[in-house]
This record gives structure tokens, C-alpha cells and sequence, in this order.
């Protein structure tokens, strides 16, 4: 831990994200697009009876075809069970498709050779934030994965710098990671990630346990690094308004994408919506309900905002 | 008959570093049969709140009446007391451990001492109301899912045939199918078996489609307490305490800002849709 003693004390306050390093890849790869595709990607989980032989199978994502180009903010719904945290784990190479291909920035997930290079491009954060940190120091536990990747101690420490900067934590970075709220603990994982300067985050329900404020801070945090320094970010959540300002959003059901489009084109299929029992924001209910009385409002309404600016439209 | 709470005060770790006041002086009146919400911040004694309720924490100060009785007088049968008072608290399903979902229902009801007849009976009863399907009784918890697991959680408070029903966040961390069979199947049994209940929770959502009293915590204090048509008018005293109204409440007095007949008293999507309805047809 000898790089750790290094970090400047000076503490300059700066924006969310703002102190991140221009010479940081995640800001590159502009010029290419399409940095997640995936062709017909199934998985299969295996059971295995008291023996240890194979007795059945349960195919957890379907053929899937997945496309997320560089910079997008991807949201990713589907009740429990619909294969979301499948489909997460295969884009940082944890999992392997059984069948189809999925290419990660141009390199194929099954290319052995490529691996840390993909668990360095796509970094994930999960829903438990207590599972998630190992240091006992907060700055610490932020060193361990560029640590790990054998980065140069002087470039560790602006590392763990930049990232608790990011996330707006550089404050508690000598506090114990035991003693911060949930919100705050997630924050950590997620500069555990950024440290690692993926060009990709997929966060696995990171909100899930967390009190409303906490969410409003894991949230922020994430569209921040995904406005200002182009990380393309796919969120796996039950939320809603964390939903309604993605760029895209896919719905899994029973392994498959069943829908997919940008948040408009979605919640304008309010029937299909509840079908698969997901939430719909509460502006698109209060709207659909007056559609279902014969009021002429458009489809795809998401916000109160926009709600209380189409009714003034009929009135006048 | 209610539970009555006078002057409750609850002190964490009196006289030590770690001294918390998480109660200040607070007085209820939970008559039976009730649906109550209970809201507040994170820290605000939610839980401190609750665990007086069932006598699992005794007030620093102050009393609590069951049914006319101050729970803390000499003698009070504090066993009866827990199995009246059914608390299920977060994450429940942590608290699962016996190797099968019926045995683990089973557990409460044997420790009052019921016949092997009427704690099975009780057990199935419990089950089938949380709504878990049959094939799953033999299954050990591990094998369900999340909304599973905490309704068998539930099954097991239930099975006691508590008087009063007390769940702390029940819907944390579930997915929206989750979330509304469990909501759905607490409105079920609070109408078939008129039971009171306490529903702690962050969702102002819920709340307002649930429950027909709201009682507000901040810093350990109850700052307020009525339905929540009323509660909800204080939206902006809310926000200044860390919480919220449902969304409808912000489009309500939006629309009654630019001079539409609404009902800024509005809380669910329904009352909201109808309110809009009316007030269009008003303008034709
Ligand atoms: N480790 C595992 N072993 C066997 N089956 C699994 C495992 N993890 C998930 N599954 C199954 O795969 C399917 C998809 O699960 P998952 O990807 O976790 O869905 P989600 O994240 O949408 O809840 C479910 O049927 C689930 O039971
Ligand atoms: N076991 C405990 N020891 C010391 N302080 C506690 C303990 N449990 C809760 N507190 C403190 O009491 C206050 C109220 O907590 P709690 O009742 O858990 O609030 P809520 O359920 O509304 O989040 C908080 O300040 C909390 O830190
Ligand atoms: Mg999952
Ligand atoms: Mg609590």
C-alpha cells in the first residue's frame, strides 16, 4: 500500500466527474461505435443432481442480439428472473455464452487472450454494496483494482484521485468503509470502477437497497460520468425515474429482449408494460387513464412536466 | 381496543459516546383495524418506533398501552405481547433458516405452545394467505426467489395470528411483481381479517395507494399524523425533511396553478385521472 500515502491532501472541490483525466480512454472512442455486440447470445445454467451429473439445463437469456453504442445510457428492465443479471455478467466476461457470439470494443468475449483487456474495458458494479468493498480505508479500497492491474504506483494515486473526485467521495477518502451510508458505499464501488477507466459500466441494481436519497446519489454520479466523460453505462433497475432519461431502454422477459427502443417508444405500450408486470412512471398512468376516457393526449408522455404542457395544449 | 403511546422517549447507549436520541417524546393513538403508513428519513426512528410496539425495545421514558395495559407494569406477559404484535422486519429472509419453507412457518406457532395439530394448521393457513404456491412448502428457502422468501418471512409472523401486523419496508430491494403481491396480499387480509396494519416504507407511491392514515417521522419526533390527502398537502414541508409527495400531488397543484379546477388533494393515478377528467369536462 505504499502508493496510498502519496495522495495529495489538498482537496479541491470540483464537480462530479469533472476531475477525470482528458488522457483517460473512456473518453476516446468517439470515432467508433457499437462498443457492445452481442449475435444470438444464449446461456444455459446447468444442474447438476446429488452425483454431480448434469441433469437439466435452464436457458437464462435467449438469443439475444445486442447493440449499445459507445456513450449511450442503456436502461435495462424485466421482473426477476428474466435473465438481466445473466445478460450483465457476459459483458464483462464473468460468463461465457453457450451459444452466439458477444464482442466487447471489437474483442470476442471468448478469446481467452483478451480477457483482462474486456474486464478493463467494462467494469460492473452490483446491487450489495457490503459485498462489493474489501479495503478497510475508502481510498484503499479504491487502489486495489488499478493495483491489481499492475498500474505504476505515481499513476495509482491519481487514479484514486480522479475517481474518488468523480464520485464526489474524496472527502471521506480516509474514512472506514463500514461507517458510510449505502449511497456513499455504492459511490466507492463505483470509483473502484472508474479507477479501473472502463469505457464501459454496468451496474447491476446498484439502487436496489438503497434509501431515496441514496439513490439520488448513485444516480447522479453514474449520469454524470456518463455525460461528462462519455462512459457508456448500462443500469439494470426497477425505477422508473431512473429510467425515463436513458438513452435506450431494453425489456427482458424469460431470457429474450421483448422490447427495446428509446423511452418514448417504450412506455407508449402501457398494456404490453403491465403484461410483463414492470412499472410504468406514474405521468404515463395518470395519461394512459385519461386516454382510456377519450382524452386526445399523445402517446409516450413521462413526465408531470410534460403531462401538465399537453393538458394546457387541449385547454387552450 | 388500540395501542396507545404516551410521552415515549428512547435513548441509544445512555451515557456512552454513542448516546442517540432516537424517540423524543412521542404520543399515537393506533386504534385496531387500521391501515397506518409510516414515513420518514433514513435515521429518522422508524424502526426505533416499531420495536416499542411488540416491547423488543423498552421506552428510556414514557408508556405504551396494549389494549388499555401499560406494557411496562410489573408482570406484563411480554411473550403474549410479541406473538399480538407481529413485527417483520427488513430483510427478513436473512432470518429464514430451517431447512424447509413449512417448518419454517411451523417455528413461531410451536413456541406458543399450540398442539402439532393447530401450529400445521395455522402454518398452511399462513402460506396460502402470503399467497405461496404448495409445491413450494417442501422447498428449503434457499431455493426461491427474493418476494419468495420474504413472504415465507411473512407466513411465519402470520401463523402466529398476530392482532397487529407490523412490516418494516417489506417491498426493499423487490422487483414491481414483487412488490405488488405482497402489497396486495396485506390489503387482502387488513380487509378479511381486520387486523391493524404498519407499513414502513420509502415509497410515497405505496403509501398512498395503501394505507388511510399516515404518520410522518423527522429526528425522532412526529411531525405529522393524519390521512393522506391532508399529509400530502405539506409537500413542500416534506422536501424540507428529506421526502416527498406522490408525483401526482406536484402535477395536481401544477395544473391548479394555472388555474385548472383540480383536486390538489389527489394522491393515486385514479383519483388524479378523474379529477383531470372532470375539470376538462368542466372547460367543454
Ligand atoms: N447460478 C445459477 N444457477 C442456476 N440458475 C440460475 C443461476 N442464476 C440465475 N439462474 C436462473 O436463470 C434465470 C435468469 O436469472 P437472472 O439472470 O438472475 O435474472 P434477473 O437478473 O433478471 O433476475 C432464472 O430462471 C434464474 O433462476
Ligand atoms: N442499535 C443502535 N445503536 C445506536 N444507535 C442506533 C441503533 N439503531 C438505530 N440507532 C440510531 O437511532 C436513530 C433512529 O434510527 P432508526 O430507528 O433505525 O431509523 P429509521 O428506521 O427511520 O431509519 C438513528 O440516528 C440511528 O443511527
Ligand atoms: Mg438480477
Ligand atoms: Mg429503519
Amino acid at each position: 500500500m505504499g502508493w496510498k500515502r502519496k495522495l495529495s491532501d489538498g482537496y479541491d472541490k470540483v464537480g462530479l466527474a469533472a476531475g477525470l483525466q482528458d488522457d483517460w480512454t473512456g473518453t476516446g472512442g468517439y470515432a467508433e461505435v457499437g462498443i457492445i455486440k452481442g449475435r444470438k447470445l444464449s446461456y444455459d445454467y446447468q444442474k447438476f443432481d446429488e452425483e454431480g451429473n448434469p441433469e437439466s439445463t435452464v436457458r437464462a437469456v435467449d438469443a439475444v442480439d445486442l447493440d449499445v453504442e459507445t456513450g449511450d445510457f442503456v436502461a435495462i428492465l424485466g421482473h426477476n428472473g428474466s435473465g438481466k443479471s445473466t445478460l450483465a455478467k457476459h459483458i464483462n466476461a464473468i460468463l461465457l455464452p453457450t451459444e452466439g457470439t458477444l464482442y466487447v470494443d471489437g474483442k470476442d468475449t471468448q478469446d481467452e487472450s483478451k480477457l483482462w483487456e474486456i474486464r478493463q474495458t467494462a467494469g460492473m458494479v452490483f446491487q450489495n454494496p457490503d459485498n462489493q468493498i474489501i479495503g478497510t480505508i475508502v481510498d484503499e479500497d479504491v487502489g486495489f483494482g488499478p493495483e491489481n492491474l499492475g498500474v505504476p504506483c505515481d499513476e495509482i494515486w491519481k487514479r484514486v484521485e480522479e475517481s474518488l473526485k468523480a464520485v464526489g467521495m474524496w472527502e471521506y477518502r480516509a474514512h472506514s468503509p463500514n461507517k458510510l451510508s449505502g449511497g456513499q458505499k455504492q459511490r466507492v464501488a463505483i470509483a473502484g470502477v472508474v479507477a479501473m477507466r472502463p469505457k464501459c459500466i454496468v451496474l447491476d441494481e446498484p439502487t436496489a437497497m438503497l434509501d431515496p436519497n441514496g439513490r439520488k446519489e448513485v444516480i447522479c454520479t453514474v449520469r454524470e460520468l456518463n455525460r461528462r466523460a462519455h462512459v457508456t453505462v448500462l443500469l439494470i433497475t426497477h425505477y422508473m425515474e431512473e429510467v425515463i432519461e436513458a438513452d435506450k431502454v431494453l425489456v427482458m422477459d424469460q431470457g429474450k429482449v421483448v422490447m427495446q427502443g428509446t423511452p418514448k417508444e417504450i412506455f407508449s405500450h402501457v398494456e404490453e408494460l403491465k403484461s410483463y408486470r414492470l412499472d410504468v412512471p406514474q405521468a404515463t398512468l395518470v395519461a394512459y387513464e385519461l386516454q382510456k376516457k377519450g382524452v386526445g393526449l399523445p402517446d409516450g408522455i413521462l413526465s408531470m412536466k410534460e403531462l401538465a404542457e399537453e393538458l394546457e395544449k387541449l385547454r387552450s | 381496543m388500540s395501542i396507545k403511546i404516551e410521552h415515549l422517549n428512547y435513548v441509544y447507549s445512555e451515557g456512552t459516546a454513542f448516546e442517540r436520541h432516537a424517540l423524543r417524546d412521542v404520543n399515537l393513538e393506533l386504534p385496531d383495524g387500521q391501515f397506518i403508513g409510516v414515513i420518514g428519513h433514513t435515521g429518522s426512528g422508524k424502526s426505533t418506533l416499531i420495536q416499542h410496539l411488540n416491547g423488543l425495545l423498552r421506552g428510556t421514558s414514557g408508556a405504551v398501552y396494549y389494549n388499555g395495559r401499560n406494557i411496562y407494569e410489573e408482570g406484563y406477559p411480554m411473550r403474549e405481547l410479541r406473538s399480538k404484535v407481529g413485527l417483520v422486519f427488513q430483510y427478513p429472509e436473512h432470518q429464514l433458516f430451517e431447512v424447509d419453507v413449512f417448518t419454517d412457518v411451523c417455528f413461531g406457532p410451536k413456541n406458543l405452545g399450540l398442539s402439532p395439530e393447530e401450529v400445521e394448521r395455522r402454518a398452511y393457513e399462513a402460506l396460502r394467505q402470503v399467497g405461496l404456491k404448495e409445491k413450494h412448502y417442501k422447498k428449503s428457502p434457499f431455493e426461491l426467489s427474493g418476494g419468495q422468501k420474504r413472504r415465507v418471512a411473512i407466513a411465519g409472523i402470520l401463523a402466529m395470528e398476530p392482532e397487529v401486523l407490523v412490516l418494516d419496508e417489506p417491498t426493499a430491494g423487490l422487483d414491481p411483481r414483487g412488490r405488488d403481491d405482497i402489497l396486495d396480499q396485506v390489503a387482502k387480509l387488513h380487509a378479511e381479517r381486520h387486523i391493524t396494519v404498519i407499513l414502513v416504507s420509502h415509497s410515497m407511491e405505496d403509501i398512498a395507494r395503501y394505507v388511510e392514515r399516515i404518520i410522518v417521522m423527522n429526528k425522532g419526533e412526529v411531525r405529522y399524523d393524519g390521512a393522506p390527502r391532508e399529509v400530502f398537502q405539506h409537500y413542500q414541508e416534506l422536501e424540507q425533511i428529506g421526502l416527498a409527495a406522490p408525483q401526482v400531488t406536484y402535477l395536481m397543484h401544477d395544473l391548479a396553478g394555472q388555474g385548472w379546477p383540480v383536486d390538489t388533494d389527489a394522491t393515486t393515478v385514479e383519483e388524479a385521472a378523474d379529477s383531470i377528467y372532470a375539470a376538462l369536462a368542466k372547460k367543454c
